[in-house]
Parts: C-alpha cells; sequence; structure tokens
C-alpha cells in the first residue's frame, strides 16, 4: 500500500484525502477530544487498578470507601490535592517550578495521538466510516509516527530534570541527575530495539506497522522475541517503574524529583507518570502484539479490534503492576551496567542478525546458515566485550582510586 | 497557510534565539534554545521534512540541550552572570561585527539568489519526490552516493568518543597502581 503523501503535514488518515473541510475539522476535533477524555478516565482507574491490585498481592483490602470497590478513590484524592495550599519553596526559580509539571504532563497526552486503538486491519488498512468519512481510529497518523514516540520520551526528560533542578533543593536535584541520566541512557536501547521493528515493517507510521502485522503477523515473533524483551525493560526504566524507580527512592532522596512540589503541581505529575504508563503499554501492543489486531468474534467489524486493544493493554498494565508487587529495586550501578552493557549491545547485535536474514532472503543465500554464521560473530564480539569488561573490572579492583578524574 | 505557519515559527525561533543571548540564567538560555529548536521543527515540518523535523527534537531536543543542562547543573554555573566585567578585551565589538557580517552575509546571498525563503521545496540539492517517504529518500541517497562520507562521519565521532573516554582519564595512577598490584 504505498500512501499517497501529498501535500498533507496531517498525516496518512485517509480522511484528509480529499481536502480539509468543515467536517474533517469536526471530526478531527471530537477524535481529539475523545481521546483526552478517555485517557483521563483511563489514568483514574489505572491508579485505582494498581492499588487495588497490589493490596490484594500484599494481602491487605486497599481503597474501598470511595464508591463501589473504591473505585473512585482517585477522584477523591483529585479534588483533595486541587484543593490544597499550592506551596513554592522560597529558593525556587518560579517560573521553571511552574513550567515543569506541564512539561511532563504534555508529551504524555501527545504520544497517545499516534496509537491506533481499533479498526479492522484483516482485510483493509484499518480505516473506519465515521459519520459517512473513511478514517483511522487514532488521533493522528503522521508519516514519521514511532519518531514522535522517542521524540516525547526525550522531551518528557525536561519535565523531571527542570522539576528538580528549580526546587532549589538537594535532594530533589540529586533525584532528578539520576532521572535524566537513567531516562536518556535507556532512550538509546529503546530506540535500538524499536529499529528491529521498523525494518521488518518498512514503515513508521504506526498504522502500516499495524496493518504488517495483520492478522497473525505480530513482530513479537517476526523479529524473534527478544526485541520485545529489551524493549519493555527499557520502557520500564524509561518510566521509572519499579524496578527502576531510583527516582523515588524514598530511603535514599525524600520523595525524588517532586519533593517540593504540592497540590495540583503534584497531582499533574502524578497523572503524567500514570499516563506514560498507559501510554507505553500501548506502544509496546502497537509495535509487537499487533495492535487491535486479532481473529474477529463479534459482529459488528469496528468493535472486536477496541476489544483485543484492550485486552493486550491490560495484559501489560497488569504486568507493571505485578513487577512493582515482585522485584526488589536496583542498585544506580546495577542500572547502568544492565542499559549500557547489556541491553545496547544485545539490541544492536539482533538487529544485524535480523538483517542478514533479510539480506540473504533478498540475494538468494541460505538463509539459516546467514543467521548461524552472523550469530557466531556476535558471539564472538560479545566474548571480546565480557573480556574487555572484566580486564577494566580487575583493574578497578585493583587501583580503586583510578579510572576517571 | 504556509506562510502564517512560517511567521509565527519565526517568531518562536527568533524569541527564542534572543532569550539564549540575553537570559542572564544560564538554564533560562538553555529553555530558550529549546524552544528555538521547536520552532526549526515545525518549519521543518512545513517544508514536508517530516524526518527531519522528527531527528531535529530527538537529537537537538532531546540530548543535545539535555546534555548542556546536564553540564550546567552539575558544574554549579546556574547562577545568574555578572556582566559588568568582559572577560577578555575587545570581545563583545568583535562578537558585534562577526555577528553583523554573517547576518549581512546571509541577506546578501538571499537577495542576490532567485530562491525565495518561503514555500520553495526545491531549494535542496536533490528534489524532494512525492512517490516515496522522507525517510526512504534520505536513506537511498545516504548509503548509495554518500555511503563512504557516512562512514567517515561514523568513524570521526567514534574516534572522538574514544578520544573523550582516553583522555578524561587519570593516566598518572598507572604506575602506582602496579606497584600496589606488586604488594599483593
Amino acid at each position: 500500500m504505498t500512501a499517497a503523501l501529498g501535500p498533507s503535514v496531517f498525516g496518512l488518515d485517509p480522511l484528509y484525502d480529499g481536502g480539509v473541510g468543515l467536517a474533517e475539522v469536526l471530526i478531527t476535533l471530537l477524535k481529539v477530544g475523545v481521546a483526552f477524555a478517555v485517557l483521563l478516565v483511563a489514568v483514574m482507574l489505572m491508579i485505582w487498578f494498581e492499588r487495588k491490585l497490589i493490596s490484594d498481592m500484599q494481602n491487605r483490602i486497599g481503597p474501598n470507601l470511595a464508591g463501589p470497590f473504591g473505585i473512585f478513590q482517585t477522584l477523591a484524592d483529585g479534588i483533595k490535592l486541587f484543593f490544597k495550599e499550592d506551596l513554592i519553596p522560597e529558593q525556587s526559580d518560579r517560573l521553571v517550578f511552574k513550567l515543569a509539571p506541564y512539561l511532563s504532563l504534555v508529551p504524555a497526552f501527545l504520544v497517545f495521538a499516534v496509537v491506533p486503538v481499533g479498526g479492522d486491519f484483516s482485510g483493509g488498512n484499518g480505516g473506519i466510516s465515521l459519520f459517512g468519512h473513511e478514517t483511522f481510529l487514532q488521533v493522528s497518523d503522521p508519516p514519521v509516527g514511532i519518531l514522535l514516540v522517542l521524540a516525547m520520551s526525550s522531551v518528557a526528560v525536561y519535565g523531571v530534570m527542570l522539576a528538580g533542578w528549580s526546587s532549589g533543593s538537594k535532594y530533589p536535584l540529586l533525584a532528578s541527575v539520576r532521572a535524566s541520566a537513567q531516562m536518556v541512557s535507556y532512550e538509546a536501547a529503546l530506540g535500538l530495539s524499536l529499529a528491529a521493528v521498523l525494518l521488518k515493517s518498512g514503515s513508521l507510521s504506526t498504522n502500516q506497522i499495524v496493518a504488517e502485522q495483520s492478522v497473525w503477523n505480530w513482530n513479537l515473533w517476526v523479529t524473534w522475541v527478544v526485541p520485545m524483551v529489551i524493549f519493555l525493560i527499557a520502557a520500564t526504566a524509561e518510566l521509572n517503574r519499579p524496578p527502576f524507580d531510583l527516582v523515588e527512592a524514598e530511603q535514599e532522596l525524600v520523595g525524588g524529583f517532586h519533593t517540593e512540589y504540592s497540590s495540583i503541581r503534584f497531582a499533574l505529575f502524578y497523572l503524567a507518570e500514570f499516563m506514560n504508563t498507559i501510554t507505553m503499554s500501548a506502544i509496546v501492543v502497537t509495535l509487537f502484539l499487533g495492535g487491535p489486531n486479532g481473529p474477529d468474534f463479534t459482529t459488528v467489524g469496528w468493535l472486536s479490534g477496541l476489544l483485543w486493544f484492550f485486552i493486550k493493554l491490560m495484559l501489560f498494565l497488569f504486568s507493571f503492576v505485578w513487577l512493582r508487587a515482585t522485584l526488589p529495586r536496583f542498585r544506580y550501578d546495577q542500572l547502568m551496567d544492565l542499559g549500557w552493557k547489556l541491553l545496547i549491545p544485545l539490541s544492536l547485535g539482533w538487529l544485524l542478525v535480523l538483517a542478514s536474514y533479510d539480506v540473504a532472503g533478498d540475494r538468494g543465500w541460505n538463509r539459516a546458515a546467514a543467521v548461524i554464521v552472523m550469530l557466531a560473530i556476535m558471539a564472538a564480539l560479545a566474548g571480546l566485550l565480557a573480556l574487555a569488561l572484566r580486564a577494566a573490572r580487575q583493574r578497578r579492583e585493583l587501583d580503586p582510586q583510578g579510572g576517571f578524574a | 497557510m504556509e506562510t502564517a505557519v512560517f511567521i509565527v515559527c519565526a517568531a518562536i525561533v527568533l524569541a527564542g534565539a534572543l532569550g539564549v543571548v540575553l537570559a542572564r540564567n544560564p538554564v533560562h538560555a538553555a529553555l530558550s534554545l529549546v524552544g528555538t529548536l521547536f520552532g526549526m521543527a515545525v518549519l521543518f515540518l512545513n517544508l514536508e521534512a517530516h524526518f527531519l523535523a522528527a531527528v531535529q527534537i530527538i537529537v537537538y531536543a532531546g540530548a543535545i540541550v539535555v546534555l548542556f543542562l546536564f553540564v550546567i547543573m552539575l558544574l554549579g554555573v546556574d547562577r545568574l552572570e555578572d556582566l559588568s566585567v568582559e572577560p577578555i578585551t575587545g570581545q563583545r565589538t568583535l562578537a558585534a561585527l562577526v555577528g553583523l557580517g554573517t547576518f549581512g552575509l546571509a541577506v546578501a546571498f538571499i537577495l542576490s539568489s532567485d530562491i525565495g525563503a518561503v514555500g520553495h521545496i526545491q531549494v535542496l540539492t536533490l528534489d524532494i519526490t512525492d512517490q516515496y517517504s522522507n525517510l526512504r529518500q534520505i536513506a537511498d541517497v545516504l548509503f548509495t552516493d554518500y555511503v563512504y562520507a557516512f562512514e567517515a562521519t561514523a568513524a570521526l565521532l567514534t574516534i572522538s568518543v574514544v578520544g573523550a573516554v582516553v583522555m578524561s582519564r587519570r593516566m598518572a595512577r598507572s604506575d602506582e597502581a602496579q606497584e600496589s598490584a606488586g604488594d599483593d
């Protein structure tokens, strides 16, 4: 499917194929509004879900007073936070202090815009009919779709970094330096594991990535599992969720980068954090689990896609909570070792192995042989890397004061 | 439509650039730079260079300015600057002259050439075709015509990284390390 790029800066959505009139603008506004509202409600439910689930795992009851099963607990908390006094520390940089929560929140919202949440991809391109206009079930489908996700996750670093710095207090500053180092480091692994998906899909557009995976051609097995594992680990680190939540290590850093924040500004950080969890899970579903793809078990065409998407999304949201309940927090050096010395070389090597498979297919070579040769080369390189790391460690043990100035 | 976007973005870019120069706090200056980079990303979008726009944000806003901020925070230079003293004598006059000269050259270039500044995609050395995506066109050129230049740049970056690591290590301690190793 070669979608005509044309003069449109609005993306590849068939909605804009016939020019942009009033109806198109209204449909776009509707989609934006619905995505916004759904995301906010989803965050509310996600916070409740996490608290309820983790209390089940820890053998306690959890929130149970506000509404049935305590489902309105988040709403109550939100209202409470809204009416609390908003404190701005004396030593803070007022402008940046006020700006930082929004720098966290806006990227969290924007990422969700490129996620295809539904649509029937088994026969066509996933377009559905909305008020007589054909459109995708995603707010926007820019030609660089998945790069927008990377861009927004790198912009989200600013919120954390500036919040810590502008507080004018030492623990938030330490936490924000830690957090931004962590997020910048794991972005590399995130991007490299994503490259494996792009290699197989041949497109950056999220809609086409999902269409390529229709119906059972999921990237999870098309890229041979490893990229998804790397992506999940890197995403967990990127989200600052346990076991990578060093940013909020209470024992070391009071409350983390948002220690000095209170009232609605704190609520915005909290909102952004949970929203990022939801959008990142949605991205994993889109990239590796075929998005809304799945056997149609309903009679209404578009409903099945939405349901499949929701089921897959819940799988990851549950796993994130499960990880939090199960795993202890990483130490800082372990975190950096895992990111730089394991995930990045592994994802790079895997990308080359996948590429060798593709090249062998194009040239008519024996694919299995090409992959085995490539794996042998990678194993040799990994051995060299391990040797180098061991030598460096031995030198460090001999001379603890040496090394970096 | 294109012109309106251009005017708004140009205003943002210029405001950010002025902020970089005029802000007294280095962190505010770095943030203004982010504003400029975002404005430029939208300008790229306006020229249908989607990939460049995304890369502009990922690389410049997401990595380079974050590193600037890191250095500013870690070195503790995030205080207001004292602008009353000129660090190098005659620095400001020279800077003003060079700035004016560069501006003059840019204006002369635009006036003397027949390319308009707005709305012309053909300014690039190669025409963008609508047939393939940005990414594919860039990759085609990068991995065929310019593959040696591309590889050389990659090697250069690797060398500079290795060089930075080597230079940041304290070499003077290496013989002490051998002595202590002999003691064991």
